[in-house]
């Protein structure tokens, strides 16, 4: 079944688009990375997909329940992690995934669940705004996790973090696979080659290119993935 | 469910700070003893017990609007907020949860003024119970203009919308300070049309026992409540979801 389709969607701001007529399918239990540079349309994208932003045309569904006329049940099987990292900081680590809990009528094992799987027991009684960038960004995946959602969209989740946090997070992020559907933005490289299944190139709004790593380095006809990004994402590729 | 867990969460975010708790509970006890000095040095009508702890009270529920509008407006601007809303919670769901731990704090500022008031010589009596009811329709008021401003503005606009030009309104517009009768028959007019001179005549009435006049003002105020809610659920309907 296809966990998220994407049917000609556009977002316009004023006169400019953001996002032009996207069409594309993710498959359930997939991990999807958008890919581009500043500005191509990823977050616009990811916003108007967990029903932050209306699309100006087009519509997209979330196993099968449409963004446009259908948001709220959407909202139900959905998550997300926001660029920003998306926590009370007055809370403390359970509190917030507690919250969560609430919000997606969850029972309370769910916490003490999620707690263990991104290995936060240690934290769970510290405010969160105590907590290191990676150890907030870790938080920020759980409190999406505990609605147990069918699609989730992880926007810049390694952002700012350093090396060894992200690897952490990519373990995380990796246990995630096969069960949810998912649809990861970065701009790192390596993250997307290292965890997607499959990896769109957005170019102006536009999705470029939509392939396996493997395949985007043959379509670019280079060695290694970060020329076959240059390639496909870059000026002349636009033009 | 989902309200209940939300205002669980912003009670907390409210208790946690302890400027709110120095705002919200000290500083009216603190004006209070002022003017009691004032009034036993200087004899002024307004300043009696019975016309002053009502008025102070309201007052202080005008810090409720502060911490509404302050709370709103912070986790409107971060990510916390977007993740929330990409969640089944309705526009309803968000503004209750913000109000449902503002009225026990509500209760318990009215409380502790007048128990404040009652150390200081105002005679205990069941009406100051009538009195903390007769505050509620304020609590609502104050709650739903915060809302209101913390739907439209940045936390820093709140604070000068909410902080500084709404508690000075009140304190001047609720005859807390000088019978409005000073300022003229015209301007009392005025000032009777909006719900603040009313909040304060509605809690001294209370005091007072007298129950004919007392549902008069309480009506007037939550007609002005009722109004601020819905326009408070209204907008942040709509920039709930960005169009």
């Amino acid at each position: 079944m296809n966990a998220i389709q994407i049917l000609g969607l556009s977002k316009e701001y004023g006169r400019r688009r953001v996002v032009d007529a996207l069409e594309l399918t993710v498959p359930a239990g997939e991990l999807f990375a958008l890919l581009g540079v500043n500005g191509a349309g990823k977050s616009t994208t990811i916003k108007m997909l967990s029903c932050l932003t209306v699309p100006t045309q087009g519509d997209a569904r979330i196993m099968g329940r449409s963004v446009r006329t259908d948001s709220y049940r959407a909202k139900e099987i959905l998550a997300v992690s926001p660029q920003e990292t998306a926590i009370a900081p007055n809370l403390t680590v359970r509190e917030n995934l507690e919250l969560m809990a609430g919000i997606y009528a969850q029972p309370k094992e769910r916490v003490a669940e999620v707690t263990a799987r991104l290995g936060l027991e240690e934290w769970a009684g510290r405010r969160a705004r105590t907590l290191s960038g990676g150890w907030q960004r870790r938080l920020s995946i759980a409190m999406a996790l505990v609605s147990r959602p069918e699609v989730l969209f992880l926007d810049e989740p390694t952002l700012g973090l350093d090396v060894l946090a992200r690897r952490e997070l990519w373990s995380v992020i990796r246990g995630l696979k096969g069960h949810t559907a998912i649809i990861l933005t970065t701009h790192y490289l390596e993250e997307a080659e290292s965890l997607a299944d499959r990896i769109g190139i957005m170019v102006s709004g536009r999705l470029r290119a939509v392939g396996t790593a493997e395949e985007l380095k043959a379509l670019a006809g280079c060695e290694n993935f970060e020329d076959a990004f240059v390639a496909l994402a870059g000026e002349g590729a636009a033009s | 469910m989902r309200t209940l867990a939300f205002a669980k969460r912003n009670g907390k975010e409210l208790f946690r700070d302890p400027l709110t708790l120095f705002f919200g509970l000290g500083f009216p006890l603190v004006l209070l003893v002022m003017m009691t000095v004032i009034q036993n040095n200087i004899p002024v009508h307004i300043f009696e017990l019975n016309t002053l702890a009502p008025g102070i009270a309201l007052f202080g529920l005008t810090f409720l609007a502060l911490f509404a509008g302050l709370l709103l407006a912070k986790d409107r601007s971060t990510a916390f907020l977007a993740r929330l809303t990409a969640s089944p919670m309705t526009a309803s769901d968000f503004l209750l949860g913000y109000l449902l731990p503002m009225l026990p704090m509500a209760v318990g500022q009215s409380v502790i003024c007048l128990g404040a008031a009652v150390a200081l010589g105002l005679p205990l009596s069941w009406n100051l119970l009538a009195v903390v009811a007769s505050l509620v329709p304020s609590a609502l008021l104050f709650i739903a203009l915060g809302l209101l401003c913390g739907t439209m503005f940045n936390d820093r606009q709140v604070g000068g919308m909410c902080g500084a030009i709404l508690t000075n309104v009140t304190a001047w517009l609720a005859g807390i300070w000088f019978d409005l009768s000073l300022m003229g028959e015209r301007f009392k007019a005025f000032v009777y049309l909006l719900p603040f001179a009313h909040g304060a005549d509605g809690a001294r009435a209370a005091l007072a026992g007298d129950w004919a006049a007392l549902p008069g003002h309480l009506l007037w105020v939550s007609v002005w409540a009722a109004a601020l809610m819905a326009l408070a659920v209204w907008l942040f309907r709509r920039r709930l979801v960005e169009r």
